[in-house]
């Protein structure tokens, strides 16, 4: 039998890799998938409160809209980002995080 | 150890393999077809806790497009520059504060006990009606939000004098 405890251990297992995934990479492209894999992570941790939730359907379906509005945003945020790495890239030839220090002071 | 377990634990290797790969991978072509793995790990997880409507929207938006656009993106851009990726300085401190986060989430989720019941299902037919009526305006306003930042993508990447930028393009 499935515990809800599963579920959450795998979110934040996945959660700290994505964590890792965004300060260890110096790619932008690797940084948008890592914060993409902490998204993920969210929708799991999401879905075994709803589907485990002894309080009705009420909040099972209220967890799963959520998701699903989780999945719109995230997929905006997706495209906005991919569009303004590859800006990026056409002006300055590179996408390395480390390298982008135009504001810095 | 139930058929249920097993399946859930097959699910938990794709996910975190296909994670590790996206972090670790030197190849970005490789990391992007790590992040698909990860995103079908997901989808099966979400059909473990009888999720079906979500596993079907996670393979299809995540498995179809997001990981479509990363390969167009790339392949757009020249892809020599991202063949041999390097990670920073900081990937000791990063694995460090990787775990120790980690290690507070891991001991808040034990030791927090949490009532539940039995998984339920919610049919694709309840879901719907919920979305549909007392969800219908933020629904709207999602899509809204969603149309504006594609929008804002395609006016971001067009450019300014396209003619030019090519020319420059076939000099280099």
């Amino acid at each position: 039998m499935i515990e809800p405890i599963y579920f959450q251990i795998l979110a934040s297992m996945l959660f700290c890799v994505g964590i890792y995934g965004v300060l260890a990479r110096r790619s932008a492209v690797l940084v948008l998938m890592s914060i993409e894999l902490m998204l993920n992570a969210v929708n799991i941790n999401l879905i075994s409160y709803a589907s485990f939730s002894d309080l009705g359907t009420d909040h099972a379906s209220l967890g799963q809209v959520l998701i699903i509005f989780v999945i719109t945003i995230a997929a905006a945020e997706f495209a906005l980002a991919i569009a303004i790495i590859l800006r990026l890239y056409r002006n300055r030839g590179s996408v390395n995080v480390d390298e982008i220090d135009l504001m810095k002071g | 150890m139930t058929f249920a377990l097993v399946l859930f634990c097959a699910a938990s290797v794709f996910v975190i393999v296909g994670a590790i790969v996206v972090v670790t991978t030197r190849n970005i072509v490789y990391a992007a077809l790590g992040l698909l793995v990860t995103m079908i790990g997901t989808a099966g997880v979400f059909l473990l806790a009888f999720a079906e409507f979500l596993a079907l929207v996670q393979l299809l938006i995540y498995g179809g497009a997001v990981v479509i656009v990363v390969l167009f993106a790339l392949m757009l851009t020249r892809i020599e520059d991202f063949r041999h990726l390097s990670n920073n300085r900081q990937q000791p401190i990063a694995a460090i504060i990787a775990l120790g986060i980690f290690a507070v989430l891991a001991t808040a989720i034990i030791s927090t006990p949490f009532p539940h019941s039995e998984r339920t299902a919610l049919s694709v037919y309840e879901l719907g009606e919920r979305l549909f009526v007392d969800w219908a305006v933020p629904f709207e306003v999602a899509s809204l939000v969603l149309l504006v930042a594609l929008i804002g993508a395609i006016v971001l990447v067009r450019s300014d004098d396209s003619g030019r930028e090519i020319e420059e393009e076939d000099k280099e």
